[in-house]
């Protein structure tokens, strides 16, 4: 294997969990809810899909068990926001620094473990090939579901109506209401569907990025996917390439660390950072202020019965 | 669409018995009671007129018939049957459409799609695509399927509430203030719609407070007053002036007019200006010429959306024009000048929010008072709030216009719509400004506001002030400017006397169909 083939390898693994996260809040934000809870949900998810796949030496387990931790940590949000009508800026803040210390204390006893990787695709013969093979036949499981999710997620919006009923709901809850749409129920399928896939986003750290758990290791992914939403202006196409372009960056910069190019480490770790915030700045001048988002987004909705 | 036009819609129905009766209806929402033993009754093809002033409770009485509201007490008997409407979707399965007043529509979303999402049958989207240009076809609704809809005028988005509704194949319409939003042209065409709906044997429940258009139209009015129901009648029968006052119980006086000219020095002078649109849900104000005179009230009608606010924002001097010379107020070019400014010289603006932009809906009126009289009055010295003064200032305001308020200092969320729109107004007036430029003055407000703010404006002109009416009220334009400008689309036709004007002619300037000569 090269170092070309490798560094494209390791790009692959650094985007796939930022682009579940991000596919999943884009869903939640797209009906109308704000969930800054996601790096909180994906701490949840990495340390009880480890203590899991550990305790019952099976990844699927840790598959599922991270997946329902990120889901219950959402179910917890959707209770105050919806049920509530609280303020969803606070209570997914609150949400966050909740997953980060209930994750710590549930991972404590797991620091130091490690799991073996997981299986990746085998095809014999197209694996094999140069270069390419490794890329688009030979990855784990977590990268195929993520494109998969993508493309569900488009189709899911544009074309089914449920998606329809969930982006009238986001744009206009009021006007939702009135004609008799589910406006709660809709909202918290989403809320749930963003805390599923940010828990199986946090399963991907500790299961396959670093095969081990450690407290915070999460490092602000949650955040970045949540700047991606905003970047990719709550379309998945645009989510898909802004979570490569980030993965892209923080793998080169890595690379950049090891290549001794002279500039202090701590700039090259900002470098994915400051990509990701000049790409949003720069978008959103070119697009004009705000297009795109939700009409409702953030707001909180109360029947008037 | 299974209809034909022509068919009848009701079935083994006999024409007496009415379509839907509402029964003791009543609604209280804590201490207030917006609906107090309402009975109604609508039959099919009949077009029944629901009558009243903003808060008589009748867009309460709508939301329970389409179930968005639960009732506190009463029943409501759908072709001889008691039933329960628990939410839009089983009215809508009862067979009852809603075209509402402020339109429940997706920005960002199209036509297919807005109509798509009310509908909750399997159809598939582009089989509800061709029937959507069917029936706007065969009703002379044109709509464009793929369109955005914050692309479109109001009257378009309208056609879109009611195409939606008739894809439902409906037996009872409801249409809450139709034509608030429309030209008199739009206005014709949808009465042309309503009268072929009714005559299909369709109900159609047409609620408004303009009485000349129910006279019209409907053969059977309910007049609502304060949560009851004060009369029913045929409105042909009786004079708008009888009617008026059933709806506001006392008799709504005109407005006086003044014999002011508008001969005086140029107050306001609006040259050449020209504004980018600031986000693209906006126009771009192009080539602006304006003049307004000491002692004349100049009106600027205009379909919702063409430009006004755009406009106002321009001459407030809350967006900076790009040259200095664009706008002069007392002579004195400004554009480059901010609000504030601009107060200095004389000029005074009232915004067409109320709430959020004329006023903080959380302060008191002695605090909003200070709003607009910081840089000019006696309410601030030296970045210090002087409260006394700021009290008696809004104290005055309160007296001079007839404010209504629940306690002496209330917070300006507390006010009612129209007691608040007399605050904002007043609070501007009582500065006895030389140049007042007001926007949408009475949008939404009981015809006893309107009236008393008409009359200061016209007052306040006939003491030699400038006035300039943002409006989209025609009936307000005619009734008190001296000569009125049609903006559309950001751009701004010549001010021509009133009395040069017929409704026509406005309306179609107001589509954009060639500036009147």
């Amino acid at each position: 294997m090269t170092t070309f083939e490798a560094i494209l390898l390791t790009i692959v693994t650094a985007s796939t969990p930022l682009l579940i996260a991000a596919i999943g809040e884009l869903v939640a934000e797209r009906a109308g809810v704000l969930n800054l809870g996601v790096e909180g949900m994906m701490a949840m998810g990495a340390a009880c899909g480890f203590a899991a796949a550990i305790g019952f030496n099976s990844t699927a387990a840790g598959i599922a068990v991270g997946i329902l931790a990120g889901t219950a940590l959402a179910a917890i949000f959707a209770f105050a926001v919806l049920g509530l009508a609280a303020n969803q800026v606070g209570s997914g803040l609150a949400l966050t620094i909740l997953g980060l210390g209930l994750s710590g204390l549930i991972g404590a006893p797991f620091v130091g473990a490690r799991r073996d990787p997981i299986p990746h695709l085998h095809i014999p013969g197209l694996t094999d090939l140069p270069v390419i093979g490794r890329l688009f036949f030979g990855q784990d499981a977590f990268v195929y579901i993520s494109l998969a999710l993508v493309m569900a997620v488009v189709l899911f919006l544009a074309r089914a109506r449920s998606g329809l009923t969930l982006r009238a709901v986001g744009e206009n809850h009021s006007s939702a209401h009135a004609l008799g749409l589910p406006v709660l129920r809709t909202r918290l399928l989403a809320i749930l569907f963003g805390g599923a896939c940010a828990g199986l986003a946090g399963v991907y750290l500790s299961l396959v990025y670093t095969r081990f758990w450690s407290p915070g290791m999460t490092a602000g992914r949650g955040w970045i996917a949540l700047a991606l939403v905003v970047f990719a202006a709550w379309r998945p196409v645009y989510a898909l390439a802004g979570a490569y372009l980030f993965g892209t960056a923080t793998v080169l910069q890595l690379h950049a660390q090891a290549g001794q190019i002279g500039l202090p480490s701590q700039l090259l770790s900002a470098v994915p950072y400051v990509a990701t915030i000049l790409a949003l700045v720069l978008l959103s001048v070119l697009r004009g202020r705000a297009l795109g988002a939700p009409g409702a987004l953030g707001a909180p909705f109360v029947p008037d019965r | 669409m299974t209809q034909r036009s022509g068919d009848p819609v009701t079935t083994g129905q006999d024409v007496d018995t009415p379509l839907v009766a509402l029964r003791g209806i009543a609604k209280r929402y804590g201490d207030l009671l917006a609906n107090d033993g309402i009975d109604l009754a609508i039959r099919p093809g009949e077009i029944h007129a629901l009558l009243g002033e903003n808060g008589a409770g009748k867009s309460t009485l709508v939301k329970i018939l389409y179930g968005v509201v639960e009732p506190t007490a009463g029943e409501i008997v759908w072709e001889g049957r008691p039933v329960a409407i628990g939410s839009p979707v089983e009215a809508r399965r009862l067979g009852i459409g809603m075209v509402f007043q402020h339109f429940s529509l997706f920005d960002q979303l199209t036509v297919a799609e807005n109509i798509a999402v009310a509908l909750s049958g399997r159809e598939s989207l582009r089989d509800m695509r061709r029937r959507l240009v069917e029936v706007s076809r065969a009703y002379g609704l044109g709509l464009e399927p793929d369109r955005a809809v914050w692309t479109l005028s109001a009257g378009e988005r309208q056609r879109i509430e009611i195409v939606r509704c008739l894809l439902q194949d409906p037996k009872l319409i409801v249409l809450d203030e139709p034509t608030s939003v429309l030209t008199p042209q739009e206005a014709d065409r949808l009465f042309e719609t309503l009268e072929r709906l009714a005559g299909e044997g369709r109900a159609i429940l047409y609620i408004s407070h303009k009485l000349e258009e129910v006279r019209r139209l409907c053969r059977t009015a309910t007049v609502l007053r304060n949560g009851r129901v004060v009369a029913t009648l045929d409105p042909r029968r009786r004079s708008a002036r009888e009617i008026a006052a059933l709806m506001v119980g006392s008799e709504v006086g005109e407005v006086k007019p003044h014999a002011g000219s508008g001969s005086g020095a140029e107050a306001l002078a609006v040259r050449g200006l020209t504004l980018p649109a600031a986000n693209p849900h906006e126009w771009t104000l192009k080539d602006i010429e304006l003049a307004v005179r000491k002692g004349e009230v100049s009106g600027i009608a205009g379909i919702a959306g063409s430009g006004q606010s755009e406009l106002f924002a321009a001459l407030s001097g809350e967006r900076l024009a790009p040259a200095r010379d664009s706008v002069a107020i007392a002579g004195t070019d400004c554009g480059h000048i901010g609000i504030d400014g601009r107060r200095r010289l004389g000029a005074a603006f009232v915004p067409e929010e109320r709430l959020g932009h004329a006023a903080v809906p959380t302060h008191r009126l002695s605090e909003n008072a200070l709003l607009s009289h910081h840089a000019t009055g006696e309410v601030a010295r030296g970045g210090v709030v002087a409260l006394g003064p700021a009290r008696r200032l809004a104290g005055s305001i309160v007296a001079a216009l007839d404010v209504r308020t629940p306690s002496p200092d209330p917070q300006a969320r507390q006010l009612s719509g129209g007691n608040l729109q007399k605050f904002v107004v007043g609070r501007e007036i009582i500065r006895n400004p030389a140049l007042l430029v007001v926007d949408q003055p009475t949008w939404g407000v009981d015809a006893g506001a309107a009236r008393l703010i008409r009359q200061a404006l016209v007052d306040l002109a006939a003491g030699g002030a400038a006035v300039l009416v943002i409006s989209q009220d025609l009936d307000e334009l005619f009734e008190i400017s001296d000569r009125i400008a049609v903006i559309h689309r950001g751009e701004i036709s010549e001010a021509l006397p009133t009395a040069a004007w017929t409704r026509e002619e406005i309306g179609l300037a107001m589509m954009g169909a060639a500036h009147a000569a």
